[in-house]
């Protein structure tokens, strides 16, 4: 097996030594550290995310992955260009205004990092104008956004409408997630997306990123 | 009636099967090693850290009107509910802070692993205390308690009670005492902290069709289920 198929199958199985190790060696043989990226760590977490979609493994086998993945990426990183890691998007994530559960949010984040996009993570208790603010001093093309209370879930349509007003709908697309929360209300409120989970919420991310 | 309640570390913590079944997730030989080796980290931190506590006053009806102020029937289940109750108490509980800040520093280090294992531990300890509290409750009504007697607590954040609901609640109920505070937003600190309104009375006082203005658009239908294991005599519905 060549070494970024060994350093994916690592990441897989969530072994962050390996993983550290394999990428070191990578490099040293001169494997170009964009390679050791996309076609070790990425295309890792790719698999993890695609068996995690399946139901063939579970949450805690994706955190194991992703933090062998924060592991080849601190190897890397010295060796990538001065702008650091490639970014396949920059997404601005964050609780709503009201809600303190963060661990849903956290684990989208977490995915969506794994997957190559850059996260800026606002917490909880996240009002609208601090998602739309954001969002646009970071050049994110999505905002997502997380609630756990039905009491709570209104508030997204907030950041929706605030975005209508400063005319960044179409512009910075948003995806909402959460357990009270579904397609039919994410249709309701005008937001682009809704993702079921954090596997979902990856690849909703990048169809919204493509589609623009 | 008020009660400041401190709970053993046998009461409060979970058993990791309980900790597994609350995220969906295989009991733990089937885990990643790594993993189930997280778990029992978590229950240890959990055991090392933990202040589980709480503190619950009992009120009566015009009181908890006045906490729900304008929070009418039509638009939350527990406005709904609370006028057929035999009895209210206002609750609070909490894991305590040291337990919240491990969780934060660990996220904030990058060990994802052990972070997310604590924070589900710590929240299944509060909806334990949850479950604790009632008890107690249960116990200081004496002879107002029957085998009909059914209490569910109800929280602000669900079912049409807004979280801004808290400030009243707080007010009220003072739960600085066990060391839980609002912030602007009326979130609780620490974190892993639960608080409502504990309601008690025949299973008839708790029921109610889901055709509020929010039932629609809520994907849990939890409410369902917790009436349903109330309905079969259990108590501690959250477990």
């Amino acid at each position: 097996m060549d070494i970024l198929k060994q350093i994916a199958e690592a990441l897989r199985q969530g072994e962050d030594e390996s993983v550290l190790t394999l990428a070191s060696q990578a490099l040293a043989s001169g494997i170009p550290p964009k390679s050791v990226l996309d076609d070790g760590l990425i295309a890792g977490m790719n698999v993890v995310g695609d068996q995690f979609r399946r139901r063939e493994i579970f949450l805690p086998d994706v955190l194991l992955a992703a933090r062998a993945m924060h592991a080849g990426l601190d190897v890397l990183k010295p060796h990538l260009s001065r702008n650091g890691v490639p970014s396949r998007g920059k997404v601005v994530l964050g609780s709503v205004r009201g809600d303190l559960h963060d661990i849903g949010k956290n684990l989208v984040a977490i995915m969506l990092q794994g997957a190559g996009f850059q996260v800026i993570d606002l917490g909880h208790d996240v009002s609208p104008e601090a998602f739309v603010d954001a969002a646009m001093d970071a050049g994110a093309s999505v905002i997502g956004m997380s609630a756990l209370l039905t009491t709570t879930m209104a508030r997204m349509k907030d950041v929706v409408e605030l975005l209508r007003q400063r005319g960044l709908a179409g512009t910075i697309r948003t995806i909402v997630g959460g357990a009270p929360v579904s397609a039919e209300f994410a249709r309701a409120i005008g937001a682009d997306d809704y993702a079921f989970d954090a596997a979902d919420a990856v690849e909703r991310v990048r169809g919204l990123i493509e589609a623009r | 009636m008020r009660a400041i309640l401190r709970f053993t570390l046998a009461e409060s913590c979970p058993d990791p099967a309980e900790v597994l079944r609350s995220r969906d997730l295989p009991d733990a030989p089937d885990l990643p090693v790594r993993a189930r080796g997280a778990l029992e980290e978590a229950l240890a931190r959990f055991a090392d850290l933990s202040e589980p506590r709480a503190v619950f006053e009992e009120i009566p009806a015009t009181v908890f009107a006045s906490v729900l102020g304008d929070v009418d029937a039509d638009r939350s289940v527990v406005a709904h509910v609370f006028p057929r109750a035999d009895a209210l108490a206002l609750f609070a509980a909490t894991v305590g802070e040291p337990v919240c800040l491990e969780i934060r520093r660990l996220f904030a280090r990058g060990d994802i692993v052990l972070g997310y294992m604590l924070d589900t531990v710590a929240s299944v300890a509060a909806d334990r205390l949850s479950d604790l509290t009632t008890v107690r409750f249960r116990d200081a009504l004496g002879p107002r308690n029957s085998r009909r007697t059914r209490i569910l607590p109800y929280s602000p954040g669900y079912c049409g009670w807004p979280t801004t609901g808290q400030g009243a609640l707080f007010e009220q109920l003072q739960p600085g005492e066990i060391g839980i505070t609002l912030n602007d937003s009326c979130l609780m600190w620490p974190l892993k902290s639960i608080s409502g309104v504990l309601v008690a009375g025949p299973l008839a006082a708790h029921t109610f069709e889901t055709d509020f203005p929010f039932c629609d658009a809520c994907a849990t239908r939890e409410c369902r289920a917790r009436l349903a294991t109330a309905a079969a005599g259990d108590e501690l519905w959250t477990s």
